[in-house]
This record gives C-alpha cells, structure tokens and sequence, in this order.
C-alpha cells in the first residue's frame, strides 16, 4: 500500500477544498470569523491608541536626556549639629567643585542661576521693544542635559565662562518678539536687567506643547557673568546633573544627597531640606502606566479573541454535524480518520488565521487613517500622535489566535472522526 | 496478496447483531459465503433482512462481532479505522441507492474525489476523473453540480466515481432503487460492461429482473442464506 502522504503545511490542493467548503456557506463562514476578526482590530486599535498617547507624552518631554536630574536646596526639617530645624541653606560653587570631585556617579555637575520669568515685568530690552524672558545663568555643558537645536551662531562655551563674557544665546521666540524681520540677531545687542549683552546665537527647543513655548521664550548667558552681572556672586540656584546611566537614577539620587547633606551639616534623613526630580522616575511612572495599558488592552482583546475562537468553535461543530454525510462519503471515499481531522482542524485555523489577519489588516489600516487625519491636522493631535503598534505586537497577537484556531479545532475534529462512515450513509 | 486472491470474497460464520437500549438484535446469524474473482452477484431478502448490513461489511463500512471476512486473501478481522480506509481506497468501490454525492462539488470533482485521498496531483487527478466521466458518457456534463443532473446520471457519475481508483470489487446498494426502469437497465447494462473487465460486482436489489441480470443470486432470510 502507498504510504501516508508527508504532511505539507501549506498545500494548494488542500487550501481549494477548504475554500471550497467555505464558499458552500460564505455568510456564515463570515459571520463566524467575525468575533476573532474582532478581538484583534481591538488589540490592534487599543495598542495602538495607548502608543498613540506614550508617543504624545514622550514628545512633550522632548529631547531632555533620560538620566538627567534636577536638584535644589529647600529648609532643613530637623535640628542636626546644633543647628535648629528650619534653616535656609544655598549651595555654593565650592559644593559644585566638591561635586565634581566625588560624586562617582554623577558624569557632568551643572549649576544653573535663573533670572525673570513670562509673569514677570519686562526684563529685556532692544531699542524700543522689551520682554519678559527667562534668563539663565549656564555652563556649556547643559546643552548635553536638555539638548536644544541651534538655528544660527552658537551656544556657550567655556572661554565664555572663563573670560565672563557678556554674551547671550537666545530663544527663537526671544528673537520674534525682539527684532524686526530683516534684522541679523547674532553681533547686536540686548539689555538684560539694563546689563549690555551681545547675541551670538540663536536656539529652538525640541520639546512640543506647552513646555516648549516656555522653552523658546528664554535666553542663556555664561554661569560667571551671571553672577557678577546679578550679583549672585557665589550662589548656585540649582544643579542640574547628568548621571552615570549604568547607575539607577535612584541610587545615584542618593549618592548625591548624602554627599550634600553631610557637606551642609543636614541629618541625613531629613528627606525636605532637598527638592530633586529626575527624568528617569518621570520616564518610568509614565512608562509603567503604558505597560498597564498594554497590559489592559491584551487582556480585553483575548477575551474577546477568546469569544471569537468559542464562537467559532460552535459553528464547526454545527459545521460538522450537518457535514455527517459529507463526511461518511469522504471516508467511504478512502478518507482516514486521520485526514479528516486534518481537514476539520486545517479548516478552523484558516478561518481563524484569515478573520484575524482581517482585523489586523483593518486595525493597522484605520491607526493609519487616524496617523492621516492627524498629519492633516498639523501634525499636533495634543497628547496623541503616531499611534501605531509594532510588528512584535503583532506577531504575539497572531499566535496567540493560531493557538486559540488550533484549540478551537480540537473538539470538532474529534466530533467529525467519531463519525462512523456507516452512519452517515445510511439513508432514512 | 497474491494476484489469484484479488477480488476474491470468503465469508466465514459472520455474526453481526445490533444493540439498542436493552435490545439487541442479530441480524446476521453465521452467515458464510464465497464469491469469486469477477463474479457479479445479486443479493436478494425481504426488508430488514440485513441484505444492507451485510453489504456495509462487506464494504468495510462497518465491522462484524464473529466469524471472518477475507479479502483477496486477507483477513479483515479486527482491523482499524485506518487500515478499513487503506483498504476501501485501494480495493473496493461504492455505488449507493441514493447516489451520494457531495453537493457542492461538480460531476468531474467527485469522481476525483477517491483519488485525492490516494494524494494523487489534481492535474493528474482531473484527467484520470475525466476519462472514467466519458466511460458513462458524461464528460458534457463534468462542470455540473449534481443537482443540475437526472438521477440516471448522477448514478452514472457515481459509478464513474467508484470505478476511478480501479477497485477490485465493486459494490452496489439498490444502485436502481431510486430509477426508472429505462435508465435501471441503462445502469445495469453499465455494471455488466465494468463486470466484463474483471471486477467482482456484488449488487443488492429488490427487483428480480435486475437480480436475473446477474451471475448468480444469494437470498438473504433470517440472517442466513437461505439454499433452498
Ligand atoms: N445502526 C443500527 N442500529 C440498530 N438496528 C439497525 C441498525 N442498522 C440496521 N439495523 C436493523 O438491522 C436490520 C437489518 O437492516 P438492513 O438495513 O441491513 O436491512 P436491509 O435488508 O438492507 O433492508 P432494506 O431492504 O429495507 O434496505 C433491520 O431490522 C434494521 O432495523
Ligand atoms: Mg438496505
């Protein structure tokens, strides 16, 4: 006797007799891939949407670097070394050397000196038009801590710190309100604070949103200039830090801390004598809410996929039953038991592999309909933009409903093999 | 299988009962016969007389609780699923009363239909199927569904279907039972021409005219075969 022939995974002859079988019946052969079609345009579609939206929180972060951290001095909380709760302390630029020398973790120490503000009363001054901007007293390296693009000259360097050079590189929207259209920023002057300042370059932010407005609307002059022209002299405002990123942000955070709070004679669990925020903890509470969404949108989808694959289950099993004799003639016809179950079980995985590629096809296809819509718009949908879900997504949607196709078989091949070729071909 | 054995049938003491709820019912009782290579013989009995029964068993539809069945020298006791479908693909073709074909396949799709599952390829399939449509004089009629045919001719197309994968017996349920007596002789003077080739025929009827068409007949009474 000829030999059982090898099993070919995709064999043309056996995709025409399903489809075959298909087409006798194609509304309900419709109707029945419905619900797993269903449950993977909602994995798509909500997967999609809450990527949407990290896309949208992500970019209004902007370009800021992820191991970047902010640090300030506040009021101590409890009395340590004599001194009583509730003072007032400032770093200095000595604690910024220290810095410098003995946080390990920490790559680039940045003090920063802040003047002004949108709220406050016009501070800048060209001529006849004025503004109310921000003005930062800076060290070259920030631009490594919160990137900004510069349009045209330069940004700060350290023969500007180290001359205290009365230079300024200023904002795209410093330069909008403050200077005719055909005027050349970089060479002219400003008055900040009625200090004489020359420009020499012109910035944007890579932030979106509210965030970069602020951004755009303010000015950066040499840290040391700062202080002699503001009178800060020693103090530093605030650190701005970059972190070593194979050192957690936390741990880092905490090498820091302790370093200042001995330097500054703070008990060292007084946790409110220093303010910190740190891009990496934003990153990761933004990025654990995400991974709930995802998490949430998997969950309702394989539900749904679940009551798809049940569903079609159900009708290959009617399927098979109202096939009794189809199915006698076929084995009466030299089908074996084994061929038959092949052929139930080929049948509900195409059905189920085609109506989820269905809804796949339709989720990708209506995330892009919203892409569109949104680029139409201006490319600004607020906090939602680039909603799309990644081929991996995908791929583990599309097995886990081939496992599902192939559950979902089971029953009914077994029914359909139980069929005894006698049965079926008896006629009443 | 020797050459000599093929198409030859012996049944020895065959017991086949039934059993529903409580009841059981033996509907063959012993039965034992012999039918030669290329012989064609009608199998006669009143309804309910297991002439069907027999036939399924025969056909390796069905199994039987005792005695032995050998065909072409090998036994078919106890044998499974599987190797009953080897079996039927290889050796045995079925022509039935209510004809029994798939519905939405065309004549040509269903007499290939035995050769698919030989996992012959459909090119090679389709021309075989087509040359056994033209022995019953339907290769016209291939692309039609069968209910956009006669009952002679989807009896036809079942008959080009049962011979397809060259059986070495062939058999046959009341192949007339649903004709008229014009397309029954039609059908029969068909299964004399295919006997003629060599294959074994076993035919159960009602209808002494087509018994007498036959080699010989076995009257089926009470489960045995009735000599007298
Ligand atoms: N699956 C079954 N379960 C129970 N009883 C059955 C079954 N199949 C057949 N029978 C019984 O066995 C007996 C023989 O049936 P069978 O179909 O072989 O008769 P038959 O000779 O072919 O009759 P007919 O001429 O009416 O076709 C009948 O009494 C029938 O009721
Ligand atoms: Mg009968």
């Amino acid at each position: 006797m000829k030999k059982e022939s090898k099993i070919n995974l995709f064999d043309l002859d056996r995709v025409l007799e399903i489809l075959q079988v298909f087409l006798t019946n194609p509304f309900r052969t419709f109707l029945s891939g419905l619900g797993v079609g269903w449950g993977l345009f909602m994995i798509v579609v909500t997967v999609g949407a809450s990527n949407g939206l990290e896309n949208g929180v992500t970019s209004e972060m902007g370009g800021r670097v992820k191991n970047s951290m902010f640090l300030w001095s506040r009021m101590t909380s409890m009395p340590y070394k004599g001194f009583k709760r509730g003072r007032r302390f400032e770093f200095n630029n000595s604690d910024t050397e220290f810095l410098r020398e003995n946080a390990t973790s920490i790559k680039l120490v940045a003090p920063r000196n802040q003047l002004g503000g949108h709220r406050g009363s016009n501070n800048v001054t060209r001529g006849t038009k004025s503004g109310a901007f921000n003005v930062y007293g800076d060290v070259p390296g920030y631009i490594e801590i919160d990137p900004v693009k510069i349009l045209s000259g330069r940004y700060l360097n350290q023969g500007d710190i180290d001359n205290e050079r009365k230079i300024a590189v200023i904002g795209k929207r410093v330069l909008e309100l403050l200077y005719d259209k055909e005027i050349e920023p970089i060479g002219s002057s400003i008055q900040i604070q009625g200090v004489i300042f020359s420009v020499v370059g012109v910035y944007s932010t890579y932030k979106t949103g509210e965030d970069a407005e602020e951004d755009n609307q303010s000015i950066f002059i040499p840290y040391t200039t700062f202080g002699k022209s503001f009178h800060t002299n020693n103090e530093v405002g605030w650190y701005s830090l970059l972190m070593d990123e194979n050192v957690h942000a936390d741990t880092s955070a905490a090498e820091v801390m302790s370093l200042l709070k001995q330097r500054k004679s703070v008990h060292p669990d007084d946790k409110r004598a220093m303010g910190s925020w740190s891009m990496a903890s934003e990153f990761e509470e933004v990025e654990s809410l995400f991974a709930a969404f995802r998490l949430i949108s998997f969950i309702f989808g394989g539900l749904a996929l679940l009551a798809g694959a049940i569903g079609i289950m159900n009708i290959m099993l009617i399927t098979v039953r109202e096939r009794t004799k189809e199915l006698g003639i076929r084995r009466a016809m030299g089908a074996t038991p084994l061929t038959v179950m092949r052929q139930i079980m080929s049948e509900t995985i195409f059905l189920t592999t085609l109506s989820g590629l269905m809804g796949v096809s339709f989720g990708v296809a209506s995330l892009e309909g919203v892409n569109h819509l949104l680029e139409s718009m201006g490319g600004s949908g607020g906090s939602f933009r680039n909603p799309e879900v990644s081929l991996y997504t995908v791929l583990i949607a599309l097995g886990v409903m081939l496992v599902m196709g192939v559950i979902a078989g089971i029953l009914p091949a077994v029914r359909a093999i139980a069929i005894r070729p006698v049965e079926a071909i008896r006629t009443e | 299988m020797e050459w000599y054995l093929r198409g030859v049938i012996k049944l020895n003491n065959i017991g086949k009962s039934y059993v529903t709820g409580s009841q059981k019912l033996e509907v063959l009782k012993g039965l034992s016969c012999n039918i030669k290579k290329g012989e064609m013989v009608a199998i006669m009995g009143s309804s309910g007389s297991g002439k069907s029964t027999l036939l399924n068993i025969l056909g390796l539809l069905d199994s039987f609780d005792s005695g032995d069945y050998l065909l072409s020298g090998e036994s078919m006791s106890g044998l499974n699923e599987r190797a009953a479908a080897k079996y039927r693909s290889k050796l045995l073709g079925f022509v039935f009363q209510s004809f029994n074909l798939i519905g939405f396949k065309t004549a040509l799709e269903n007499v290939a239909l035995p050769l698919y599952y030989q996992s012959i390829p459909r090119k090679k399939r389709n021309v075989i199927a087509m040359d056994y449509l033209k022995k019953v004089g339907l290769e016209d009629w291939a692309s039609h569904l069968p209910n956009q045919m006669s009952g002679g001719q989807k009896q036809r197309v079942a008959i080009a279907r049962a011979l397809v994968a060259q059986p070495k017996v062939i058999l046959a349920d009341e192949p007339t039972g649903a004709l008229d007596s014009v397309t029954s002789s039609d059908v029969m003077t068909l299964l004399r021409e295919i006997n003629a080739d060599g294959i074994t025929m076993i035919i159960v009827t009602h209808e002494h005219d087509i018994a007498a068409l036959c080699d010989r007949t076995i009257h089926l009474v009470d489960g045995l075969i009735d000599l007298s």
